[in-house]
């Protein structure tokens, strides 16, 4: 599997929404992402490409876009 | 400075004359805004007589009684907006607060929550021990402030196990297994404060045992009032957590749902700290003039977050004493405070107390 599939395997997985459209998701944005989501997205994440995030990090992780512009920062390419 | 600029300093880090500066700007433009936007808050803060002229200072800014969050649903975005209803934790019998959030308010309270708390506990995710039963999150909906007081920490772990049952009995293989788990390093421990007195402390005590907590950093909030009444000092707790389960660290902390995300936290001198993204005034209840330090009043808050409802500037039902501003040892910056009671005629309403009030 590509970074990017994994990467959108955490958000369909953890949020349990299609693939279809995922790139246009954002915090709050559906109801299965809300804080308690929030953290499976962040288990899933940090599961599939093997990093530990920053509690900023993962405040700041919002959309799907800002997720792949954060996880550079732990050495991941999407 | 933006909001966005506040979250990237240290939360700590203005003194008197920088903070006043960026509050007095940003409470002006919240207050301007929600007048514009919420029918209800124009017309009390006319009555009121507001006068933007007239204002140079956070304390001449008008300020709505928590209550008032009881007796009218305040918003000042449209309601499709709203994503998440808070609700202040009542006992049976109360009016409940309702706070209307919308996605920016609601990720900024949640941003200023995690800047505040990762101060006092490091910046590193730790695993954390909740005091609570996973129960209390069940509707991600509708939360009460309960639960969203955990959900808002729960950002600073790692994993979080709940400790205890449905029942609300302590889960001890769980505990225990989590413990041998985390057998190295620090972790997490939070619980409301009457929750981790009777569910924790107490069942220990009744049954001789004891549990090795010494790697925690205890997390408490949600109101001692409960406590008090049991003629429990914030010492003895302390003493009482020490002996049965080795904490010596506490960090306990203040704070409202009006007001979610901007608490107030207790640093090692025992002193409550006002961040960047908030601030406290101490009224005498008479003719609301401003307290001197040291004089007991009743608490406002001011916070620049609410956007989606008028809840920038209250009166809260609360005591305390001013007790200095940018000279606590502790080296942070800003107001620092403790809290002494309720007013009198106040209802019950910590997160802890109403639960405790079932006892």
């Amino acid at each position: 599997m590509t970074n990017r599939e994994k990467y959108i395997k955490c958000f369909t997985d953890a949020l349990e929404v299609p693939a279809e459209g995922v790139e246009k998701l954002e915090y709050q944005g559906v109801e299965s992402w809300d804080s308690v989501g929030h953290m499976s997205l962040i288990a899933a994440l940090e599961d599939s490409f093997d990093i530990q995030m920053d509690t900023d990090d993962i405040v700041d992780l919002s959309s799907f876009a800002k997720g792949i512009e954060i996880l550079k920062k732990y050495g991941v390419e999407i | 400075m933006t909001n966005d600029d506040l979250f990237s300093i240290n939360p700590f880090s203005l003194n008197r004359a920088e903070k006043a500066l960026v509050l007095t700007r940003k409470l002006m433009e919240l207050t301007l805004f929600h007048r514009e936007r919420c029918e209800i808050y124009k017309n009390v803060t006319d009555a009121l007589g507001f006068d933007p002229e007239s204002v140079s200072a956070p304390e001449d800014f008008p300020f709505l009684p928590v209550r008032m969050f009881k007796n009218h649903e305040l918003l000042s975005v449209p309601r499709d907006q709203i994503f998440k209803t808070m609700t202040s934790s009542g006992t049976t019998g109360q009016r409940v607060s309702k706070i209307f959030v919308d996605r920016q308010t609601g990720m900024e309270q949640q941003k200023a929550l995690i800047r505040i708390m990762s101060d006092f506990v490091g910046k590193k995710r730790l695993p954390m021990l909740i005091i609570d039963s996973p129960e209390v999150i069940k509707n991600r909906n509708m939360f009460s402030a309960r639960g969203a007081a955990i959900l808002g920490l729960r950002m600073l772990a790692t994993e979080a196990v709940y400790a205890l049952t449905p029942n609300m009995e302590l889960d001890l293989d769980l505990t225990r297994d989590f413990l041998a788990r985390h057998n190295e390093g620090p972790f997490l421990c939070f619980g409301f404060t009457f929750m981790v007195w009777h569910h924790l402390y107490e069942y220990l005590k009744e049954r001789g045992l004891t549990l090795d907590l010494s790697r925690a950093h205890l997390i408490t909030g949600g109101g001692w009032k409960k406590l008090v009444s049991l003629n429990i000092s914030g010492e003895e707790f302390r003493q009482a957590l020490n002996t049965t389960c080795g904490i010596t660290s506490f960090v306990d902390h203040y704070g409202m749902v009006e007001q979610t995300g901007c608490v107030y936290a207790q640093c090692p001198c025992g002193h409550l700290h006002a961040s960047i993204f908030s601030d406290i005034l101490i009224r005498r209840p008479g003719d609301f003039s401003l307290c001197d330090k040291g004089e007991e009043g009743i608490i406002q808050v001011v916070s620049v977050l609410p956007h989606s409802y008028p809840g920038h500037s209250l009166l809260t039902e609360d005591m305390g004493i001013l007790l200095g501003e940018d000279d606590c040892p502790c080296g942070r910056m800003g107001k620092y405070f403790k809290v002494t009671g309720r007013l009198k005629s106040a209802e019950l309403r910590g997160c802890s107390d109403t639960y405790a009030a079932k006892f």
